[in-house]
């Protein structure tokens, strides 16, 4: 949790007490009632490998939704169906209200949605600015004469983006490596670029696969403001998969838990954290 | 200490995504481009336009476009000499059946039909990745000498098995055939090369190049932002081969004035990947480093000796060429594994603070 958002909570709260005795969330006003995705019935496997059994759960439109469960869970499974790396046994996916056909992950991204890795899958050999403008592929139309060109169209084309592009790097606060190759940026700063690269291609769904896993505690800050901020500012319907229990609590407005595959838990971060099965998944059973 | 961007200021997008964006490297550009055209032909002799300049811009523009493919693209490829064959052999066809037709335009069509074959053989990069691919492209090389070689359609049936270079003329002026001077030939290929050298820097800083690099770099991410792989690397086959399509028949029109199936052997594939790699994987400057390393040094060893007097066995100096080559290669691999663009922009880097380095 950022500290910023610590004196914001703690600002808020006489004006909470009233209302019950319920620990405030992130944004306790917040309401969702548009489904962007709905996942039903979702089953998994890679030959008897069962990666998710039946898994079913929505994300609405404009909210912050945690996906955990310990290691193995199937929660990286899970995002990998949502942007069509894989085709699930059985279930359906309905996506803006249209059941989804198989399908290659390109496809999603056409259809707004967007992504970050686990482990950082940045094109390493391009600079900062390369990358981010990779996002905006999509949405260059110039046929291959012009690109050869390199003038009157594709040009105007080319620096619309850019204004776009540069629009990313000033929020993320990465000017000062706009020319600099990936490559050689350090693990945060990639991190932080390659939500850049994903906030290009404006999607309408957001998947973060642990986008803070191996930061300390600034980049950690950091990282949860930004993740606020484009939910904010943007309006991106955010997805995402994290360990830090505390962040999570504090991001989301709902939380899923899987545990081997299946769904275990489902709700608010209030009603997550006193779920007696996510304990027993998270600390083990207790004897005696 | 004249090398330096102070006080060059970028005030729009334009100005900062523009190719040479330090006003000295403009300047030198120019002055480059100048002296090619306009001096170059006349001051110097035959043997330097025939024996260095003409095959250098010929194996530079074959380097740009394997450079496209695997430096860019991430595709490794050992079939250039074939593509190359394309070119020649398509060119010849077109020039012998329709004579009117304007040379350039035989060539441009040629690298057209290269392209397309470039295309089929481009399939298997769908699944195949790496080394295996190398070896996949493979095919390309032998089934299209063999095909050359065998089928008498190509070569017009002529007894000698061989493809000569008709007179042609553009302007009024013979610019292929026995009779074109070297001076002419040499500007038609310096033309050719300097527009498509252009063209494949446009291509690479555009949403093409990017999608290639991102195919390269990461082909998963690559996808999962809405690049098409297929479709991505198909492209950057058909586009290399057009280069290489090309690059063969000014082989055989501009420079040789006859060749068999035997100057698109595989040696000549091996020769231009080995240009690309030491000129710079993902350079369009080191294609042409890379084509002046390798078309250069052998004439250099070859001509050295004697520059300093020493007299010595014919074989014994080919051999120590061949030699002395290698373990060039090595040294420049070793001392700098991206290539002679790396050592140049370096170079550049060191400029810009000299005499003050920090």
């Amino acid at each position: 949790m950022t500290v910023t958002e610590v004196s914001a909570e703690t600002a808020a709260q006489p004006n909470a007490e009233p209302e019950g005795d319920g620990a405030p969330t992130a944004a306790p006003e917040r309401v969702f009632d548009e489904v962007l995705l709905e996942i039903s019935g979702v089953s998994l496997s890679f030959g008897g490998v069962v990666a998710l059994s039946d898994v079913s759960f929505d994300i609405c439109k404009g909210e912050i939704r945690a996906i955990i469960g310990p290691n193995g869970a199937g929660k990286s499974s899970m995002l990998n169906v949502i942007n069509g790396f894989y085709h699930p046994q059985q279930g359906t996916i309905t996506y803006k209200g249209n059941v989804r056909k198989k399908m290659r992950p390109h496809r999603a991204a056409a259809e707004g949605i967007a992504r970050t890795f686990q482990n950082i899958a940045l094109f390493r050999g391009m600079s900062t600015l390369d990358n981010i403008m990779t996002g905006r592929l999509l949405k260059m139309r110039r046929g291959l004469l012009w690109q050869a060109l390199y003038w009157g169209p594709a040009r105007d084309e080319e620096i619309v983006h850019r204004e776009f592009a540069e629009h990313i790097i000033d929020f993320l606060e990465i000017e000062a490596i706009r020319k600099t190759v990936v490559g050689q940026l350090p693990y945060g700063l990639q991190k932080r670029v390659e939500l850049g690269r994903a906030l290009a291609a404006e999607p309408e769904l957001l998947l973060l696969d642990e986008p803070m896993a191996g930061m300390n505690v600034e980049e950690k800050e950091d990282m949860s403001r930004f993740i606020i901020d484009v939910n904010d500012e943007f309006g991106t319907t955010i997805a995402l998969i994290e360990h830090d229990m505390s962040i999570v609590m504090d991001l989301s407005d709902r939380v899923v838990v899987l545990d081997y595959g299946r769904k275990i838990a489902d709700g608010t971060p209030d009603q997550v954290r006193a779920n007696p099965a996510v304990i027993e998944a998270y600390l083990g059973v207790g004897h005696g | 200490m004249l090398y330096r961007e102070t006080g060059q200021f970028k005030i729009s997008y334009a100005a900062d995504q523009s190719v040479f964006p330090i006003a000295q490297d403009r300047w030198f550009i120019a002055a480059a481009l100048a002296f090619a055209f306009l001096v170059v032909p006349w001051i110097a002799n035959e043997y330097m336009l025939q024996a260095v300049l003409i095959p250098l811009l010929i194996f530079s523009m074959a380097a740009i476009g394997l450079n496209l493919l695997v430096g860019y693209a991430g595709q490794l490829s050992l079939g250039t000499g074939g593509f190359m064959a394309v070119g020649a052999y398509m060119t010849y066809k077109l020039t012998t059946a329709f004579p009117d037709l304007n040379i350039i335009v035989a060539f441009l069509l040629a690298g057209l039909v290269a392209a397309g074959v470039g295309l089929v053989f481009g399939i298997p990069s769908l699944r195949i990745k790496g080394f295996y691919l190398a070896v996949a492209t493979l095919a390309s090389q032998f089934f299209l000498l063999w095909l050359f070689n065998k089928v008498a359609w190509f070569y017009n049936y002529n007894s000698s098995g061989t493809i000569t270079a008709p007179p042609r003329e553009m302007f009024g002026v013979v610019v292929t055939g026995p009779t074109a001077t070297a001076e002419v030939r040499y500007t038609v290929a310096l033309s050719i090369v300097v527009v498509f050298a252009i063209i494949a820097k446009n291509l690479v800083r555009g949403r093409i190049g990017r999608s290639w690099m991102a195919v390269r770099d990461m082909d998963i991410a690559a996808e999962i932002i809405g690049i098409r792989p297929f479709q991505t690397k198909l492209m950057a086959f058909a586009i290399s081969s057009f280069y290489c399509g090309v690059a063969g028949a000014m082989l055989v029109f501009l420079w040789l004035g006859s060749a068999e199936t035997e100057a698109f052997s595989i040696n000549e594939s091996f020769n231009v990947l080995f240009m690309v790699i030491i000129g710079g994987l993902g350079s369009i400057l080191g294609s042409f480093l890379g084509a002046a390393f390798i078309v250069g040094l052998p004439i250099f060893l070859t001509n050295a000796p004697q520059w300093f007097g020493a007299a010595m066995p014919i074989d014994l100096q080919k051999h120590i060429e061949i030699m002395l080559f290698g373990s060039m290669i090595i040294f420049f691999l070793i001392v700098e594994p991206h290539g002679l663009a790396r050592l140049w922009q370096i170079t550049k880097q060191k400029l810009r603070l000299w005499p003050f380095p920090y």
